[in-house]
């Protein structure tokens, strides 16, 4: 078994309104930043052990599909390094 | 129509659980609180997930308690043709859930709003609509900050073509308006049907509609009385 860290990123499929992003975005511009757009994502770092890269990130796409994202609104990408 | 014991789930964080019991028990419905950790009574004929801020709200409203170990029960309740009645938390819950289809997230005014609304009745052979008429327009509150009905253009479509849309927020004289959606949900959709009649959510407060004691309204009585 091997130390890894699942990165799982969420974020709102194309589309999708984001009126968080999108009430950040005119904070900032009211701060005299220059920004054409933002887009807001969650990122969940997961530590695991797995017996390789393969079952860890596995383990982390189901965690994703039953608990960490909404398919119906969402995207979400799975990264896997050594811990 | 029903005609049963309704066990209202309680969650950590629900706050609507009393107030349902006690809309409930003014229709002479038996209705009783039960906490989520204790399982369903056996004697359960109802359920209702009430409104409130489960689990803080924590990664996306309801979806903590959808991941309760009672919400197995309460899907196979659903299954076996048991009613089922999400109310704004509750409809969060069950739509993360899987009961009906859909998700409710952020307002597209990024607040929390808390308003009377109007409803237009889109369907009358349910349970939950029985007591009104095609086109009806009824006031009910709403009190959320992610009631934003999403489901994605497809699905939205098979969602109309199945007549699965319960109510859509509308103007006092049935419109249904970009002006009259409190949130941005697609379609001015405030409430859903499940699988079957007998499950369905809705973002609007109906226990706050119901007691006229207490509520200038009490046009969400009719949704309620499903459990009568």
């Amino acid at each position: 078994m091997t130390d890894y860290t699942a990165t799982v990123t969420v974020r709102l499929k194309r589309g999708v309104l984001d009126p968080e992003a999108e009430t950040t975005k005119d904070a900032l511009e009211r701060l005299g930043f220059e920004l054409s757009g933002l887009r807001s994502a969650d990122r969940f770092e997961i530590d695991l052990s797995a017996d390789d890269a393969d079952a860890a990130a596995a383990r982390a796409d189901e965690m994703a599909e039953r608990l960490l994202a909404n398919p119906t609104i969402h995207d979400y990408e799975v990264a896997v390094e050594e811990r | 129509m029903f005609g049963v014991t309704v066990s209202v789930v309680q969650f950590g964080g629900s706050n609507c659980d009393r107030d349902a019991v006690r809309a409930l028990g003014h229709l002479g419905v038996d209705a009783e609180r039960v906490w989520h950790e204790d399982g369903l009574p056996d004697d359960t004929e109802g359920i209702v997930l009430p409104g409130g801020f489960s689990y803080g709200d924590y990664l996306r409203a309801g979806a903590m308690a959808a991941r309760a170990p009672i919400m197995e029960e309460v899907r196979d309740a659903a299954a076996d043709g048991v009613p089922v009645l999400g109310v704004c938390n509750g409809a969060q819950i069950g739509s993360e859930a899987g009961l009906t289809p859909g998700a409710f997230t952020t307002n597209a005014s990024a607040r929390f709003q808390c308003e009377p609304v109007h409803l237009r009745v889109e369907r009358t052979d349910t349970p939950w609509t029985a007591a009104y008429d095609e086109g009806d327009v009824i006031e009910v509150p709403i009190a959320h900050g992610e009631g934003r009905f999403e489901i994605g253009d497809d699905a939205y479509d098979d969602l109309v073509a199945d007549d699965r849309v319960l109510f859509r927020y509308c103007d006092a004289d049935g419109n249904v308006t970009d002006d009259a959606n409190p949130n941005g949900s697609t379609g001015n959709v405030a409430g859903v049907l499940g699988e079957r009649e007998t499950v369905a959510v809705l973002m609007p407060h109906p226990e706050r509609a119901t007691l006229p004691d207490v509520a200038t309204s009490t046009d969400g009585a009719g949704i309620l009385e499903a459990f009568a």
